[in-house]
């Protein structure tokens, strides 16, 4: 298995492509919102560029908390996503420790990285890679 | 939220009342966005016989329909009456705002009226407030931006601050609005425009999510103009040096303006060149949202504040105009001291190339001995940073008569005090780029006033013959190629990508066809309402004057060629007018 990392988040020149890409090609949308990967800069351009993602949480607590398994828990972190079993609770984004879950308000619906590495040739500075999810450390 | 190609969806907020509404403005495949956009709001909204501090003027953002959908479309024109000319002008700027903009769900912003109070405009898809800012009166330019984004937190990252300093809000005619901190609706004063509605800043979130166009042709066209910004390396001038890689190209030409234009070269240049900045103070390069070239260099300034090695570090955006204006047009040679005058400039919140020939002006009127320190408080001398450091915050202050004048531009200070044949204007405070004849005229005289009108420049330089009819065939046609990637508002360093059959598949593939059909004929007509509006609001064609200071230089080709100068002005002042008012 693996998962995305935001690894060389200090080299991210803010122009939010990995995002815009994950939009249209996952999500089928034009948007900065309804996307796995979202930027932010905590407090202006000057402090550089934050990437909210989903970590691959193992027990995913948005899996634990959703009531109709719209998100399952994937095999070594991170969960699957079936927006046709989601009745928009909303519950998935609130308990989320790394606001990685946009709920998105016209759709109703969960946005989160499914891992899928699409957006990795996006980026143009090598912020973003699909790494295998290492054997789990227990403790 | 659903996209109509044939309207423009633009929210009209009026500040007198508080009340907003959304417009539907029809003939999209005619205005197509942008420059175009704001044109045909500023003929039906905009009130010709009235001054530009008058509430009722529009202060328009309008942004381009392929904004979103592929990279380097990421503009904003911002269309207004100019407090320094007194016409319908634009200034464009880059950012994060034409993305936010789009993802709010418009096609443009429009304001009119006036504030009761100091306030800012907070807009997202689903919101539009306009909130009391009055404890941001007279804070910079980096305050403001960190008390705005207090607003709209949620949407970090997808939000654009653009706002006002001391100098917009004082109405210095060549005040900007400064953008996401880097960035400028720089030239003729679009600050002061949102100085004169009380409005120190706008937000705007893009917190919206549009459908995909249908069927695999959008999809395609998106990845082959990815693909060919980011593999062919047709982009990295842009992204490496930068534009300041010019600087040492255009001294070599004798084409680099020094000391207020007494020079056009000088041996120091490599002090203050792209590569030198490169080496010793960039910090980090930035990018439009939805661009990915990052062309937006970022300078490290270093300062010591007392005398045990304590420092303070700021981070300044710089490029080659910047540096000529507040560089070499000052004599300064020292990268550092570039800086700290564009920080300064930043701070204040006014456009930096004006702001730099004005106070070059200044610096040769005193050398010339037509004022003297009762006028200038502080010494305005070539090469010394400081004088200029302090006569910067006095042009934002207005902090005398003299400063009062000069903050009116250099052709107005030069009225009262004298030296008008050595005011380095062209319409405006000129441009970095002393190539010749057809640059001159064509700042002088073309829309913007400005470099980015037409490459008159790039003419001087690849032309050794002396064509006056080829030469303002090439403005024209020059302008028109322009009008349609600012209509676009794509970047103006896309125009590799984006040549005029690309732009019609871009369009069509995007849902556009209606206006990938008709995009000649809307060219011609945005160009023409373009001139139009200009003339009507006061444009005079016959009364532009280029001053004596350009017929003095000396370039690679040699000095000015004078007669060739005037018949390049007059032919294109006689093309000006039968765009604005039809064949005589």
């Amino acid at each position: 298995m693996k998962r995305l990392e935001a690894v060389r988040m200090e080299q991210c020149i803010g122009c939010h492509s990995c995002s815009l890409a994950c939009a249209r090609l996952v999500h089928k949308k034009l948007s900065w919102n309804t996307a796995g990967i979202r930027i932010s800069s905590a407090g202006g351009l000057t402090t550089g560029f934050e990437a909210h993602i989903c970590v691959a949480c193992d027990p995913a607590p948005c899996a634990e908390v959703c009531p109709t398994e719209a998100l399952k828990q994937r095999k070594g972190g991170g969960v699957i996503v079936t927006h046709d079993k989601c009745i928009k609770c909303g519950k998935c984004a609130e308990v989320c420790p790394v606001d990685a879950i946009y709920y998105e308000t016209e759709s109703d619906l969960p946005y989160l990285c499914i891992h899928c590495g699409r957006c990795v040739p996006f980026c143009p500075h090598n912020c973003i890679e699909l790494r295998d999810i290492p054997a789990r450390e227990e403790g | 939220m659903k996209m109509d190609p044939n309207f423009s969806r633009v929210l009209h907020v009026e500040l007198t009342t508080g009340k907003s509404s959304v417009l539907m403005i029809e003939d999209r495949h005619m205005h197509i966005g942008g420059s175009g956009l704001a044109a045909v709001l500023y003929e039906r909204y905009g009130v010709l016989d009235a001054p530009a501090d008058d509430p009722r003027q529009p202060l328009i953002f309008a942004i381009g329909p392929l904004t979103g959908f592929y990279p380097l479309m990421s503009k904003v024109v911002c269309g207004f009456r100019s407090p320094y000319s007194g016409e319908w002008a634009e200034s464009h700027a880059g950012g994060r705002l034409a993305l936010s903009i789009r993802f709010a769900g418009y096609d443009a912003l429009m304001i009119t009226g006036k504030a009761k109070q100091l306030s800012a405009l907070i807009i997202g898809s689903r919101s539009c407030e306009v909130e009391g800012v009055t404890y941001l009166r007279g804070k910079d330019v980096f305050a403001t931006g960190k008390f705005l984004r207090r607003f709209g937190k949620k949407n970090s990252g997808h939000r654009s601050a653009i706002r006002i300093g001391q100098a917009g809000e004082r109405g210095v005619a060549y005040a900007c609005i400064n953008v996401d901190s880097f960035r400028h609706f720089g030239r003729l004063g679009s600050g002061a425009a949102m100085g004169f509605k009380n409005l120190k800043g706008i937000v705007v979130s893009g917190d919206g999510a549009f459908d995909l166009p249908e069927g695999k042709a959008y999809a395609d066209m998106m990845k082959d103009i990815y693909q060919d910004i980011t593999e062919t390396g047709k982009m990295k001038k842009y992204h490496d040096l930068g534009t300041p890689q010019n600087l040492i190209p255009l001294n070599e030409l004798q084409a680099l303006p020094w000391n207020n234009l007494q020079k056009t070269h000088d041996d120091r240049v490599d002090n203050i060149s792209g590569e030198t900045f490169a080496k010793q103070l960039l910090l980090r390069q930035v990018a439009c949202a939805g661009c990915p070239v990052g062309c937006i260099h970022i300078g490290l300034l270093r300062q010591q504040f007392a005398n045990e090695h304590e420092f303070l570090y700021k981070q300044v955006s710089y490029d080659y105009e910047p540096i000529f204006a507040q560089g070499s047009m000052l004599g300064i040679t020292s990268a550092a001291d570039v800086l700290a005058l564009l920080d300064e400039t930043e701070k204040l919140g006014l456009d930096c190339m004006s702001a730099g020939v004005a106070l070059a002006w200044a610096a040769e009127a005193t050398e010339k001995g037509i004022v003297s320190k009762e006028e200038t408080i502080v010494d305005l001398k070539f090469g010394e940073m400081k004088g200029f450091l302090n006569g910067l915050k006095f042009i934002a202050t207005g902090e005398n008569a003299f400063y009062q004048a000069l903050s009116r531009g250099s052709m107005a200070a030069a009225k009262l005090y004298g030296g008008e044949e050595f005011a380095c204007v062209l319409g405006q405070e000129m441009a970095g780029y002393a190539t010749g004849e057809v640059f001159f005229v064509a700042s002088a005289y073309g829309f913007r006033h400005s470099h980015l009108d037409t490459g008159g420049y790039a003419f001087d330089q690849n032309n050794t013959e002396k064509n006056a009819g080829k030469a303002v065939e090439f403005m024209l046609e020059d302008e028109r190629g322009r009008i349609y990637i600012n209509s676009m508002m794509g970047c103006l360093f896309a125009r590799g990508t984006y040549g005029p059959e690309k732009l019609k598949d871009a369009l069509t593939a995007a849902g556009f066809g209606n206006i990938a059909d008709n995009l000649e004929a809307a060219g011609k007509y945005i160009q023409k309402l373009r001139w139009q509006l200009k003339c009507k609001t006061g444009f005079d064609v016959d009364a532009v004057k280029i001053p004596k200071r350009f017929t003095e230089v000396v370039t690679w080709k040699g000095g000015i060629d004078t007669g060739y100068m005037d018949e390049v002005a007059t032919l294109y002042a006689t093309a000006i007018k039968e765009m604005a008012y039809g064949k005589e």
